[in-house]
């Protein structure tokens, strides 16, 4: 069966980003200047564990970057292929079974009966009101009561798998990194990975024949929704700076360097901008950005590309309002470095004033926006919880920690309550954030010139 | 001497300190007495451990040392001993302690007498309370010569000048009238004629109140101005300790006889400085012979393998004299030659005629100081106010003058790294503070710059190769890469550095050999003038003398005319031919340099000269030339204001009435000998234009 590769503008963007980052730590490992923070960074264990966990969700955030159009049957050989209107990525693919696996409502986590009763027509013809049993949950045991048996079992066979599996890796990254980095404390990394897999591990194998994290409200898997909400913090979390990097990084070194009324009319560019409630120009344009998808429908021929759309917009939105932190910060850097001896060398030399900016200041701040970068990421991806919550996010029909918890909100009130959709969405976003911000505390002190000796 | 006269002894203090290269151990069995009302100095340079010495005794070490071992016995109290609580009642009340930096040392949002108040409170043995406080702190503000100190005592740091938050710091220090002061580097960050007022104050109030004072400084002509005895550090131990005057009539270990033979002076006019080869050694790891034997030429077989020990010389009639050296076992050093004879007159070895290349007429630099929304122009700082100079070349000319005189900005108005409010630059003819950016490049490899810290002074993001191509790139220096390598090999020949730091970034050099590379570069668009902004005053005095060696040598084999900025007037009067000499704003006094510096007309110029502690010539004791003191009183005025006549009328000793009108114009009293003073009018008035 065919399928037909397709492009969406974040997918794009995310591989894009990718390779430069790729190209960027090779550039690196070449320069001993440049390498040393960053082997100062790894050398802290918290960040070393962070890693690992952001390794993972980066991993799974990738597979849901691959996107692709199925080919429907088709009677006649002779016709066109047609290609279905859904558009998947390899992460639905691999998770199909979670998919596809719905329910009727709500069901509680391993549970094999649904959150609410039923009528239920029972084989001798009469009816009563009771749990139903799921569709999908538990539907393999022939007999309910074997269903703590069933569970310790999968839980075993999933910390085997999982033990295996770490075996295999800790020995794969013995023989490539260890060897290679001796100075860098892997052990925390292995314990990372240990932790991860001891969960990944019968979480996947649970996940085979029951909802692990239950269901929601229109019985979708809530572990199906998590994990497809990586790709969308991730997203915005990432792609965001690429629009919020350059404006920044132009503005505020320009500022500094040319001070007079460049400096004058940046600074009160950047701040009429940051005296207007966010959240107000968010809504705004996030509101035209949907008139425009609506009026245009012949631009976005499927459902994802619309909602891919308004993804785009919110991280160009929020870049194109989030850059005047870092331009004040470079602003104030430059400032400082144009009164070094160096920079007046330059000038002594008649060395151009861009090429002064492009090798003397800009390699100068590269530290402050990296770590900004670090620091910025976790803030954007609850910025989008918040934002979608509030309704100005992401489309409605993009899967996002935003969306999930906005729809598990008023089921809080519900007796008895439906909690776990709020908790999983909660997890999920609480241990990338944690693992990002001690990512950006190792960044920042690797980085920061005066920790360094 | 008897035993109760020591009031401080230090025996076998160790002190180590975590670095990611591993422990340092900057102090390794420092053993010193200090004595009732003496003043003893620990010399040394950067990195031989003196300043932490002086924080192991405070136990005051950065967070990552500790001392490792050793006695600190006040009186009969061993301080490393007690409890930290019971430390705290010692250091300020009998240990206090001032530092290199007064203006980071005090609170700035706390008036000094509330600062002063607070150490009284705190230590004062009548346990005073409220008016009587601050009685005492006026009276501590008056004992160090602070004017008008009830007015003063309300004001808040950032409104004293750096010579009264000096007196301040000590006022504190002296609060609770201790046995010991400890003053590390206390003048480094003054000015020499600020330094030399607060040298006197020391003095002063160590005799007063016959407290010991520990004094830390890299400064030999400090210590033989202040010190009763004198011990030289060098990488964490004790190499020489003696009386000054036996120090300076003749230094026995290797390392102190090269340190004076490193110093500049005028006798070494024409020669080379001796200099220290080699770098002190790493003090992470053990020794097995003299620290010191991989730089010292005396060296042999026994240095390698046997560590020294502090001994006492044979048939040394200077009692308690120790030094750390196997050669001394011999009995004393040979005193050292004096090749003064070749050289003596120091006559500049330069053409006859050397044209001038570049002519400054009359330059200007102000400020505006802006106020307000509309920030409108309320006023000018003056920071060069009318220079006019001639630059020839091959030859050096030096701008004297203590900071914020305009010297620096006067060298760099001249490269045009800032615009000249007025005045004319004149180089190959044309006027350079007229030309445009555009045309201006043309000349700018005419005239390069030589910034005071190498530190700052190079990219750290740019290996050397980049840094020394980039103004070759820029101005178009070389046909193409390969000529440009080639060019950049013979820059790295010509500073006395190997080939292959080309591919190495700044961090990995020590200063002197990134002030190399920052020579290298200004070198490498072949200019014919260098601006040498205080090149050596970030460097110890070893690597001074290389560097200084290093310029001479390139002045001799290229014709460049160096515009050497500073305000040691030592290397002026090893270095330059002609000087000038700045005084806020304005040169007051121009010539060569034997007239100005041998025989100084303007009064500002004598009191500079007189402010600057000679160092004594061990070869020649007692003919080191004393000349008479002239205290400076104040600082320098602010040149936003300056003051009506004269600018120096307030501070000059030989002040007359109308000093107060009119600001002296330049009378001429030999053959390109100016000086601008009313003295000299009457007397000269023939000669003047």
């Amino acid at each position: 069966m065919g399928i037909l590769p397709v492009a969406l503008w974040t997918d794009m963007l995310i591989w894009l980003l990718l390779s430069a980052i790729t190209v960027f730590v090779w550039y690196c490992s070449r320069h001993a200047h440049l390498a040393a923070p960053w082997a100062r960074v790894f050398r802290s264990r918290a960040a070393l564990a962070s890693a690992v966990f952001l390794a993972a969700y980066l991993m799974i955030g990738l597979c849901d970057s691959l996107h692709y159009r199925q080919a429907l049957p088709t009677v006649d050989t002779r016709s066109p292929v047609a290609y279905a209107v859904e558009v998947r990525s390899l992460l639905d693919a691999a998770l199909s079974a979670l998919r596809e696996r719905n329910e009727r409502t709500y069901s509680a986590p391993l549970a094999t009966r649904l959150h609410q009763k039923e009528l239920i027509e029972k084989p001798d013809g009469s009816s009563s009101r009771d749990y139903p049993r799921l569709r999908h949950g538990g539907a393999h045991l022939a007999n309910e009561d074997a269903w703590g048996e069933d569970i310790a079992w999968h839980l075993f066979a999933g910390l085997v798998a999982s033990i295996a599996l770490w075996g295999l890796l800790v020995a794969a990254m013995r023989y490539s990194f260890a060897r290679r980095w001796p100075e860098i404390p892997w052990g925390a990394a292995y314990a990372a990975l240990a932790c991860m897999l001891a969960l990944a591990g019968p979480l996947a194998a649970l996940a085979v024949n029951y909802h692990v994290l239950g269901t929601d409200k229109i019985g979708q898997d809530v572990l199906y929704q998590a994990l497809k909400s990586i790709r969308t913090s991730m997203v915005i979390g990432t792609l965001t700076t690429l629009v919020l990097l350059p404006v920044g990084i132009a503005a505020g070194i320009m500022a500094g360097y040319f001070r007079g009324w460049v400096d004058d009319a940046i600074q009160y560019f950047y701040t009429t901008l940051n005296s207007i409630p966010g959240v107000l120009l968010i809504a705004a344009s996030v509101l035209m950005v949907q008139v425009f998808v609506d009026s245009h429908p012949d631009l976005f021929p499927t459902a994802a590309q619309r909602a891919d759309f308004r993804l785009l917009m919110l991280c160009a939105i929020l870049g194109a309002i989030g850059w005047t932190g870092l331009a004040r910060l470079l602003r104030g850097e430059t400032l400082k470095l144009v009164e070094l001896e160096y920079i007046q060398a330059a000038h002594a030399f008649g060395v151009p004033d861009a090429r002064i900016l492009l090798r003397h200041i800009l390699p100068n701040v590269s530290h402050i926006v990296i770590i900004a970068l670090v620091m910025d990421f976790s803030g954007l991806v609850l910025a989008e919880a918040v934002l979608s919550y509030v309704g100005v996010g992401v489309d409605p029909t993009t899967i996002s920690f935003g969306t999930m918890i906005n729809a598990a909100r008023l089921e809080m009130a519900r007796e008895p309550m439906v909690w776990w959709a709020l908790a999983t969405a909660f997890t999920f976003m609480f241990v990338l954030v944690l693992a990002a911000n001690l990512f950006a505390d190792a960044v920042r002190d690797g980085f920061d010139p005066r920790v360094r000796m | 001497m008897s035993a109760h006269d020591i009031v401080l002894a230090v025996s076998g203090l160790k002190a180590h300190l975590d670095t990611p290269r591993g422990e340092v151990r900057a102090v390794d069995g420092v053993a010193i007495e200090l004595r009732k009302g003496e003043c003893f100095a620990l010399v040394g340079e950067s990195g031989s451990g003196k300043s932490m010495t002086a924080l192991s005794l405070m136990r005051l070490l950065p967070e990552t040392g500790r001392i490792a071992d050793g006695r600190v016995m006040l009186g009969d109290q061993d301080l490393l001993a007690l409890p930290e609580a019971a430390m705290r009642a010692v250091r300020g009340r009998r240990v206090a302690m001032i530092f290199q930096e007064p203006s980071t040392a005090l609170n700035p949002v706390l008036s000094v007498g509330r600062q002063i108040m607070e150490v009284v409170e705190r230590h004062s043995r009548l346990r005073l309370s409220g008016e009587a406080v601050r009685r005492r702190a006026l009276e501590l503000l008056e004992a160090v010569g602070i004017p008008d100190a009830g007015r003063r005592c309300e004001e808040y740091p950032f409104q004293l000048s750096g010579g009264l938050k000096q007196r301040v710091m000590i006022a504190c220090a002296l609060a609770a009238e201790p046995e010991i002061l400890i003053a590390d580097e206390p003048t480094t960050a003054l000015d020499v004629t600020i330094q030399a007022q607060i040298l006197d104050l020391l003095a002063k109030l160590q005799a007063e109140r016959q407290m010991a004072i520990l004094l830390i400084t890299h400064d030999l002509g400090i210590v033989a101005r202040m010190a009763q005895r004198v011990a030289v550090m060098y990488a964490g131990e004790i190499v020489e300790v003696a009386d000054r005057d036996v120090f300076f009539a003749g230094p026995q270990h290797p390392y102190a006889q090269k340190l004076f033979e490193a110093l500049p002076s005028p006798e070494k006019r024409g020669s080379e400085l001796s200099v220290i080869a080699g770098q002190v050694p790493a003090l992470t790891g053990t020794f097995s012979g003299c620290r010191f034997v991989a730089r010292c030429e005396l060296a042999y077989r026994r240095c390698h393998h046997e560590m020294p020990q502090l001994i006492t010389i044979p048939e040394d009639h200077a009692v308690r004299r120790l030094v750390r050296c196997h050669l001394r076992e011999e009995g004393l050093a040979p005193p050292p030659l004096v090749n003064a004879s070749e050289v003596q007159t120091g006559t500049p070895v330069v053409a006859a005629s050397p044209s001038v290349i570049v002519a400054v007429e009359n330059l200007k630099v102000h400020f505006p100081i802006r106020k307000g929304l509309f920030k409108r122009v309320v006023g000018q700082v003056r920071a060069v106010d009318g220079v006019s100079l001639a630059i020839h070349s091959g030859r050096t000319l030096a701008l004297v003058g203590e900071s914020g005189c305009g010297k620096t900005t006067a060298g760099k108005a001249l490269l045009r790294l800032i615009t000249p409010t007025h005045g004319r630059v004149v180089f190959a003819g044309k006027d350079l503070s007229s030309l445009s950016r555009e045309a201006l490049r043309a000349s700018r490899g005419a005239m390069q710059i030589i910034f005071q810290d190498p530190y700052a002074s190079l990219n750290p993001r740019m290996r050397t190769a980049d840094i020394l191509g980039e103004g070759m790139r820029s101005l178009g220096v070389g046909r193409d890469k390969k000529d440009r390598e080639d060019r950049m090999a013979e820059l790295l020949a010509q500073v006395g550095l190997p080939l292959e730091v080309l591919s190495r970034y700044p961090h990995e050099f020590s200063g002197g050999q990134r002030q190399r590379i920052a020579i290298a570069r200004a070198l490498a668009v072949e200019p014919k003038l260098i601006v040498c902004d205080e090149p050596t005053s970030a460097l110890d005095v070893s690597v001074q003398a290389q560097i200084l060696n290093l310029l001479k040598s390139l002045q001799e084999r290229l014709g460049i005319a160096y515009l050497f900025i500073t305000h040691n007037i030592s290397i002026v009067e090893y270095l330059a031919h002609e000087v000038a000499v700045m005084y806020l704003g304005r040169i007051v006094e121009h010539g060569t340099a034997q007239e100005v510096l041998g025989n100084p007309k303007h009064p500002y110029t004598e009191a500079l000269l007189s402010a600057v502690p000679a160092v004594p010539v061990p070869a020649a004791p007692g003919a080191d030339g004393k000349r008479g003191i002239i205290r400076l009183t104040g600082e320098l005025p602010s040149p936003a204001q300056p003051p009506t006549g004269c600018h120096f009328h307030p501070r000059c000793p030989k002040a007359m009435p109308e000093c107060r009108e009119t600001y002296p114009q330049a009378v001429q009293l030999e053959r390109g000998r100016t000086v601008n003073c009313l003295l000299y009018r009457a007397s000269n008035a023939a000669s003047s234009n």
